[in-house]
C-alpha cells in the first residue's frame, strides 16, 4: 500500500488524464487483491481515481475498453504488459504514465518473466521518458543486483532498507507419527495440522506442488471431523474457483487454505495467524516469504510451522530453520539474460509498427538484464526473427520481417495476431481444461496435463480442486467429468515447478550431517542417520560418497553430491552417457536434491575416470546434443523465440498425423545447423537452468580425487528413499534396446504370432 | 545380425526395414511412403513460420542410403511425397539434379496422395495406383485385399517403459500392409486410434522402426 502513496497524492486533485501508475506483480491473484485493497480507501476518501486490474483473467471486452480509455492506476502482470506494448497505439495507451511499481521484484528478478518485464519497461521509458520505477520486496539477498536489474541502465538506483520487524516464531511441527521414508505429501501430519488449525483463526498450508496440495486437501477433508471450513487454491484451478476461495478468505469464512506458490506473495489476507509449510522449503528466501504471510501487522512476529514430508526433509527443515534464524538468505547469481526473450521482444516491437535497428538496440541496452548485450548478439536475434537465421538461406520469399524505407516491419501484418497470441515466457506443459459434464452445467474446474488426460479411460476418477470427479469424455479438447464419491481417486499431474535446494542450504545440511549426534533432530531421524553411519557412512563436505549395491536384479550406484535436484540430474545424464560409452549398460537414473541414483545391467567399479571434470566438460557438447533435457529446453526456447508458437488462430488439433514434435526440429538442427541461434540459446539455458552445470563443475572441482566408493550388499538407509523417488529418467541406449527386443519377442510368442 | 523384419504377405516375402522403407527382394522393389517434402516451405508460406529448412535434404539423404544399400530396380513413392502441390513444384525444381541421380538406371513410380493429387513437373510415371503380381500399391487403404498403402503415419506405443513414447511402425495383417511415414517432418497416429484399429484384423502386427525393426502384436 505504501508504494501507492505518492500516486494517490499526485492524483488527488483530479487533474491527471489517462494512465498515471502501472503496478506489476508476478501473480494475477496479487493484482486482484491490491485492487480490492486500493479501491476501499480511495472510495472512502472520495478521491477521483480509477483503479483496474488487467490480467489473463480479465474479460476481452474490459481489456478493449482499458485500451481505449486507460484507468489512472492499472494493476497487471509482465505478460499483459508485454501485450500492451505490442499494440500500434501503445504510445497513446501509456500517455501520461508517471510511475511503475514492480512488486515482489525478487520473484521476477530470477526469471525470464522479469527479463521480459524489463524489456517492456525499456519500451515504456522510450514512450514516456520521465517515468519513475519503484521495486518492492521483503526478501532480497543482494539489493544492488536487484537495483541494476530494475533501473534504466546506466542510471543509478536508490535503495531504501525498511525495518525488518521482529524475528519470526518458527519451528518444526511435532507429530505423533514419524514422517515416511520417501514421498512429498506430508499426509502423516494431517492430525497435527488439523489440531493447529483448530487453535488458530486462519492457517495457510503451503505445498511445493499442485498435485501434493490436491492430495493433502482431499485427505485433510476426509479427516476433518469438526467440518472446519477449509479451501484449496492453486494455479491450475479455474479462475471462478480461485476467486471464490479468495473472496471467502477475505470475508474471514475459511479456517484453512491448502495452497501452493499461487499464494506465496504479498496478498494481504490480514487474519492469517499461522503458516504451515508442508515439504522442505528448498530455498530459505521462499520460506521467509511464506512465513511472512502470517500476521501481516507491523511489529507482530509471524508464526510458522514446518512439516518435513520425509526423513531426509527433517534434516533439510532443521537446516532451513537455522538459516532463517541466522538471517542467511540464499540466491545464486544469474548470468547474461536469455536471447529467446529478446527474439520475442523484437517480434513484439514489430507488431507495434516499423522500427529502426539502432534505436531498438539502444532501447534494449537500457534494460538492466540486457545492458551488456553486444550488437552482434542483437543482430543475430534480429536475423532469426527476419529470416529464420539458418545457414541455408531458404526463406527469402517468406521472410517474417522486411527491411523497407530504412525500417524493419512485418512482411505480413496479419502475423501480428499470431505473435500476440504467443506472448509470454511461462512454459507450462500442454494443459486441457476440465469441466463438469454439460448435463451438469459444464462448470469449469481447472486444468490437467494433456498426457494425464490421454491416460484416462471413461470411469476413471481423479482429484481436482479438492473433489473427486469421474472422467466421462474428452470432447473438443475439454476433459468432461462428473461428480463421484467414495472411490480411491488417481491424482492429476500438474506442471508444478520442481525447485532445487539452494547451494547455501545444501552446504548447511552437509554440515549438519557431520555432527557426532543430533539432539536437535527428532529421534527417528537421528536414528536413521546413525544407522547409515554404522552400515555405510555419511556424506562429507569436500568428498564425494558413492555407494553401489545390487537390488532386484539391477546394479545400482548412488552418488551423494548435494548439488541440488537439477545439478544431480545433470550428473545423472553425464555419468550415464559415459557409462554407455564404457558399455556399462545403464538403464536409467533418478535425481533428488542430495543424490543421484543410477541403475543398469553392469556394476560401477571405477568411477574416478568417469567423473574426471575435464573429460566430462569435453564430452559435454556431444552429450548435450542427444539428451532429453536438451530437447525439453529447446522446446521452450523455440516457443519463446517464436519458432514453434503454442497457439495459432483457427488451429485444428485433430488430424494428429499432420503435427510433429519439436524434438524432430531439434534433431534436424543438431545435424545440419548446430550453431543456429536457438541451439546456442538452448545450450546456454540448459547449462544454467535445467542442467545447472556450474554446480556440477563446482562440486567435482571441490572434491577432486576425493571419491569414496563403497560396495555394499544391499540398499543403505540413505539410498533407500531414492528408490522411491519419482521422476525417473530413462537412458536410451544399448541396454534399453536389449530389453525392448526381449519384450517385443515375448509379446509375439504370448500372442501366438511367431 | 539382420536388423530387418521379413514376413510373408499374399505369397510374397517382404522386408520391413528399420528405416521405415519396405523392400520386396524378389521384385527388387523399394517402397517408401509419405515423404512430405516441402513441409517447411509450406509452413513458411501458410503460417509465416520458419522451421529449419533441412527436411528435404534429410529425407532424400535417408532415401539415398536405402537405395545405395539395396540397388532396387524399382522405387515406389506411395503418395504424399510432397506436402502440397505448390511445395511440390518448388522442391522439384530445387532438388531436380538429386532426384535425377537417384532415378537413373531404375524405374521410378510416383503414386498420388491426398496432399499431392495432381501431376508434378517430375520425370517418371505418376499414377493413382499400381498393381504388381498379387500386390496393389496405393496411398490410402481401401477394403481391397493385397494392398500396400501409407497415409496414416502409424506409430506404436512402446511396450518397455522409458524407451521413449512411441515409434513410427509398419502395420500388417493377412490383407494389408500400412507403411510408416518416411519423411523427416512427419508426426504419427497411434495404432490405438479407431481409424487404424478398424482397418487392421485381430492378428495384425506392428513392426517398430528404429535401430532394429522389431515386430510385436499391434497395440490396440
Amino acid at each position: 500500500m505504501a508504494g501507492f502513496l505518492p500516486t494517490l497524492a499526485e492524483l488527488a486533485d483530479g487533474g491527471h488524464e489517462g494512465l498515471h501508475t502501472l503496478y506489476i506483480s508476478p501473480l494475477k491473484a496479487l493484482a486482484a487483491d491490491i485492487r480490492r485493497n486500493l479501491t476501499g480507501p480511495i472510495a472512502e476518501m472520495g478521491l477521483p481515481i480509477r483503479v483496474e486490474d488487467r490480467t489473463g483473467d480479465t474479460p476481452h471486452s474490459r481489456r478493449q475498453r482499458q485500451r481505449a480509455d486507460p484507468p489512472h492506476i492499472l494493476l497487471t502482470t509482465p505478460e499483459s504488459l508485454a501485450l500492451l506494448t505490442s499494440y500500434e497505439d501503445a504510445a497513446r495507451i501509456f500517455k501520461g504514465l508517471r510511475r511503475v511499481i514492480v512488486d515482489e521484484i525478487h520473484a521476477l528478478e530470477e526469471s525470464r518473466r522479469g527479463d521480459q518485464l524489463m524489456l517492456a519497461q525499456a519500451r515504456q521509458q522510450t514512450l514516456c521518458p520521465d517515468l519513475r520505477r519503484v521495486g518492492l520486496s521483503a526478501t532480497v539477498e543482494n539489493p544492488s543486483a536487484v537495483a541494476r536489474f530494475l533501473a534504466r541502465h546506466p542510471d543509478p538506483c536508490a535503495i531504501i532498507h525498511a525495518d525488518p520487524g521482529p524475528a519470526p516464531d518458527i519451528a518444526m511441527l511435532k507429530t505423533a507419527e514419524p514422517p515416511p521414508w520417501s514421498g512429498g505429501g506430508g499426509a502423516y501430519a494431517i492430525p497435527a495440522v488439523l489440531a493447529q488449525t483448530r487453535q488458530h483463526r486462519t492457517t495457510l498450508i503451503f505445498h511445493n506442488t499442485r498435485a501434493q496440495a490436491e492430495i493433502f486437501f482431499h485427505k485433510l477433508w476426509l479427516a476433518n471431523e469438526d467440518a472446519l471450513p477449509v479451501g484449496i487454491h492453486h494455479g491450475a484451478l479455474s479462475r471462478e474457483q480461485r476467486e471464490r476461495v479468495e473472496q471467502a478468505m477475505v470475508a474471514g469464512q475459511l479456517r484453512a487454505i491448502v495452497c501452493t506458490g499461487s499464494l506465496d506473495l504479498g496478498i494481504d489476507w490480514g487474519d492469517v495467524d499461522l503458516v504451515i509449510q508442508v515439504g522442505a522449503p528448498k530455498n530459505v528466501k521462499r520460506l521467509v516469504q511464506r512465513i511472512g504471510r502470517a500476521n501481516h501487522r507491523y511489529n507482530a512476529p509471524s508464526k510458522a510451522l514446518l512439516v518435513p514430508a520425509n526423513r531426509f526433509e527433517v534434516v533439510e527443515c532443521r537446516a532451513a530453520l537455522d538459516a532463517v534464524r541466522a538471517g542467511d538468505l540464499d540466491g545464486d547469481p544469474r548470468g547474461s539474460a536469455p536471447l529467446d526473450v529478446l527474439c520475442q521482444k523484437i517480434l513484439i516491437t514489430a507488431c507495434a509498427g516499423p522500427f529502426d535497428t539502432a534505436a531498438l538496440y539502444h532501447e534494449v541496452r537500457t534494460a538492466g538484464p540486457y545492458a551488456a548485450i553486444s550488437r552482434a548478439q542483437f543482430d543475430d536475434c534480429l536475423d532469426f526473427c527476419a529470416t529464420g537465421g539458418y545457414a541455408l538461406r531458404a526463406y527469402d520469399k517468406w521472410k517474417r520481417l522486411l527491411f523497407k524505407d530504412g525500417k524493419w516491419q512485418l512482411r505480413d501484418p496479419r502475423a501480428a495476431r499470431n505473435i500476440r497470441m504467443n506472448i509470454g515466457t511461462i512454459q507450462d506443459a500442454d494443459l486441457l481444461k476440465v469441466r463438469m459434464h454439460r448435463s451438469r452445467g459444464g462448470a469449469p474446474l481447472g486444468e490437467v496435463e494433456e498426457s494425464f488426460a490421454a491416460s484416462l479411460t471413461p470411469g476413471d476418477t481423479f482429484l481436482i480442486g479438492g473433489q473427486i470427479v469421474r472422467f466421462e469424455a474428452l470432447r473438443e479438447l475439454v476433459v468432461e467429468v462428473s461428480r463421484d464419491r467414495g472411490r480411491t481417486p488417481r491424482v492429476a499431474t500438474f506442471s508444478g515447478t520442481k525447485f532445487a535446494t539452494s547451494t547455501q542450504l545444501s552446504a548447511r545440511i552437509l554440515r549438519l550431517l557431520q555432527q557426532s549426534e543430533w539432539p536437535d533432530l527428532p529421534r527417528h531421524t537421528a536414528e536413521w542417520l546413525a544407522l547409515q553411519r554404522k552400515v555405510s557412512r555419511l556424506p562429507r563436505p569436500g568428498r564425494l560418497l558413492i555407494e553401489t549395491f545390487p537390488h532386484e536384479g539391477r546394479e545400482y550406484a548412488c552418488l551423494y553430491g548435494f548439488a541440488g535436484r537439477n545439478a544431480q540430474q545433470t550428473l545423472g545424464l553425464l555419468l550415464t552417457s559415459r557409462m554407455e560409452e564404457e558399455r556399462l549398460a545403464p538403464l536409467g537414473f533418478v535425481a533428488a536434491d542430495y543424490a543421484t541414483l543410477i541403475w543398469g545391467l553392469e556394476p560401477l567399479t571405477d568411477p574416478a575416470p568417469l567423473l574426471d571434470p575435464t573429460r566430462l566438460a569435453a564430452g559435454l557438447d556431444g552429450w548435450l546434443q542427444g539428451n532429453a533435457v536438451m530437447k525439453r529446453t529447446f522446446r521452450s526456447v523455440a516457443t519463446i523465440a517464436g519458432l514453434t508458437p503454442r497457439n495459432l488462430p483457427g488451429q485444428r488439433k485433430s488430424g494428429r498425423q499432420a503435427t510433429f514434435s519439436s524434438d524432430i526440429l531439434y534433431d534436424t538442427l543438431a545435424k545440419y545447423d548446430p550453431d543456429h541461434l536457438l541451439m546456442r540459446i538452448t545450450r546456454a539455458e540448459a547449462m544454467r537452468g535445467l542442467v545447472d552445470f556450474a554446480r556440477i563443475e563446482e562440486m567435482l572441482t571441490r572434491i577432486g580425487p576425493d571419491i569414496d566408493l563403497l560396495r555394499l550388499d544391499r540398499v543403505t538407509p540413505l539410498a533407500a528413499p531414492m528408490l522411491l523417488e519419482v521422476g525417473r529418467v530413462p537412458v536410451e541406449g544399448q541396454a534399453r534396446e536389449r530389453l525392448l527386443a526381449e519384450e517385443t519377442e515375448r509379446l509375439m510368442s504370448a500372442a501366438g504370432l511367431t | 545380425m539382420d536388423a530387418s523384419h521379413h514376413f510373408e504377405f499374399q505369397g510374397c516375402t517382404l522386408t520391413a526395414r528399420p528405416s521405415g522403407a519396405l523392400w520386396w527382394a524378389k521384385a527388387r522393389t523399394l517402397t517408401v511412403s509419405d515423404l512430405h517434402l516441402g513441409k517447411a516451405e509450406r509452413m513458411a508460406r501458410r503460417a509465416g513460420l520458419q522451421i529449419p529448412p533441412y527436411e528435404v535434404q534429410d529425407t532424400l539423404q535417408r532415401l539415398q542410403s536405402e537405395i545405395e544399400a539395396l540397388s532396387p530396380t524399382r522405387v515406389i513413392c506411395l503418395g504424399d511425397t510432397f506436402d502440397d502441390m505448390e511445395a511440390g513444384r518448388a522442391v522439384a525444381i530445387q532438388v531436380q539434379d538429386w532426384l535425377t541421380r537417384l532415378q537413373s538406371g531404375r524405374e521410378w513410380v510416383w503414386i498420388e496422395g491426398n496432399h499431392d493429387p495432381g501431376p508434378l513437373p517430375l520425370s517418371s510415371a505418376h499414377l493413382a495406383e499400381l498393381t504388381l503380381a498379387t500386390l496393389v500399391f496405393r496411398h490410402i487403404a481401401t477394403p481391397e485385399t493385397g494392398e500396400i498403402s501409407g497415409h496414416y503415419h502409424p506409430k506404436a506405443k512402446l511396450p518397455v517403459k522409458g524407451a521413449g513414447a512411441a515409434r513410427p511402425c509398419f502395420l500388417y495383417d493377412e490383407r494389408r500392409v500400412i507403411l510408416p511415414a518416411f519423411g523427416t517432418y512427419t508426426g504419427g497416429l497411434r495404432t490405438s486410434d479407431p481409424a487404424l484399429s478398424r482397418l487392421m484384423g485381430p492378428r495384425a502386427r506392428a513392426v517398430l522402426t528404429g535401430p532394429r525393426a522389431l515386430p510385436m502384436p499391434m497395440p490396440r
